[in-house]
């Protein structure tokens, strides 16, 4: 009888676990998304840990630019956040949110890199729908997922994971999570992870 | 053992069928439209003194209810600090508040509250300081208002008579996106205080 409960209790929390999570549509994107539906949360496995140094990458920037990891070497801290898809829900509601905390990044002495797999001409629609954001973001269309792939963060269908990674001005991995793609991460866990630098 | 294990599996499954997902979240697909209940909400009671007793709060900690807020109307915007739009209106917002403020008549008469969908504490700070909100800013961090309000798009404001008996408040207008006009959206208020005061 008692594995009888335990099974009903496990089958009731996986179908019902994912009620009363959602996610915000801010009306600048009103049908303008494309909703995936609820995925799977994680789907990779990690190749880096804090305290490894961070493998360099190089990667075009929508502004024309192209960016390479080791520039901030010795100058910057820098948070990179990668994102698994433009025009979907919950990443089209978290690159806004970093675009009025500039000066907190600027208080860390951090930068900030926003990455996805979408090609230039999608990410360059993606963020003008946003009103334009104040940091770099980068394509890792090609060779697909590339830097994602570096740090273990690229999932099976060919998208990345919704993972924060903070790389020291040493080069060094200070902090790196990777999120439920289906959840916006809270702000201020990057926030404290970043008070942690100094 | 087989049998007892089959039918758990059965029992469940048929309760995850039948039971839809909103009976059990208690959410609301569709936001109240005007006439309609506005939910009862718990509202977490603001840290700041400055906006409990702007709401007329009489207890310092845990929640309350839309009812315990000193006024006749109350505006609610449903924002998000993840909201291009919401981040853009909200000088707008604060004009509206100002603007109640210092109209002797509607300023103990309409309160103004924003609800952070989705947003801790935290975030919900970093806009208030951002934008220097001064009417209290409630967070909402489960996203369980935003359910319960039926996940309106963002920046959305509800506009609620609230009730003095022991009857639902009644939302009484709303409007998806900006304000469409500060002195506009004022005007529109200010009318509707007078209809709920008619109806008293």
């Amino acid at each position: 009888m008692k594995k009888a409960i335990v099974i009903c209790a496990a089958v009731f929390f996986a179908v019902f676990s994912g009620q009363g999570w959602s996610q915000t549509h801010s009306d600048a994107f009103r049908g303008k998304i494309h909703d995936p539906g609820k995925l799977q949360p994680t789907d990779s496995q990690l190749k880096v840990k804090e305290g490894d140094e961070a493998p360099d990458f190089s990667l075009p920037s929508i502004s024309g630019d192209m960016i390479a990891l080791g520039r901030y070497r010795g100058k910057k801290n820098v948070v990179l956040s990668f994102v698994p898809a433009a025009w979907t829900p919950v990443c089209s509601d978290q690159w806004p949110g970093y675009n009025i905390v500039e000066p907190m990044f600027r208080e860390h002495d951090a930068t900030l890199l926003g990455i996805s797999v979408d090609n230039i001409p999608t990410l360059d629609a993606w963020t003008r729908q946003m009103g334009g954001l104040w940091f770099p973001v980068l394509s890792d269309f090609w060779p697909h997922g590339g830097a994602a792939e570096k740090f273990g963060i690229l999932r099976s269908d060919g998208t990345a994971e919704r993972a924060l990674i903070i790389i020291d001005k040493k080069g060094t991995i200070r902090f790196i999570k990777v999120y439920d793609i289906n959840k916006r991460p809270p702000l201020e866990t990057l926030m404290k992870a970043l008070e942690r630098l100094k | 053992m087989k049998t007892e294990i089959l039918l758990a599996l059965v029992i469940s499954l048929c309760f995850c069928f039948f039971c839809p997902g909103d009976a059990v979240s208690g959410d609301q697909e569709k936001p109240p439209r005007a006439g309609e209940a506005f939910p009862a909400v718990l509202l977490s009671v603001p840290e700041n003194p400055a906006s409990r007793s702007y709401l007329g709060l009489s207890s310092e900690a845990g929640t309350f209810e839309i009812g315990s807020i000193k006024a006749r109307l109350l505006v609610i915007e449903i924002f998000s600090m993840y909201c291009p739009y919401c981040q853009k209106e909200a000088p707008k917002v604060n004009q509206l508040y100002q603007k109640i403020e210092n109209d002797s008549h509607l300023k103990e008469r309409i309160k103004l509250i924003g609800i952070g969908a989705g947003n801790s504490a935290y975030e919900v700070d970093v806009f208030r300081k951002k934008y220097n909100v001064r009417f209290p800013l409630i967070p909402d961090p489960g996203f369980e208002i935003y359910g319960q309000i039926g996940e309106v798009r963002t920046p959305f404001f509800f506009v609620v008579k609230i009730s003095r008996e022991e009857k639902p408040h009644r939302v009484v207008h709303t409007e998806l996106g900006g304000l469409n006009g500060v002195s506009r959206f004022l005007e529109k208020t200010a009318n509707l205080l007078k209809s709920a005061d008619r109806e008293d």
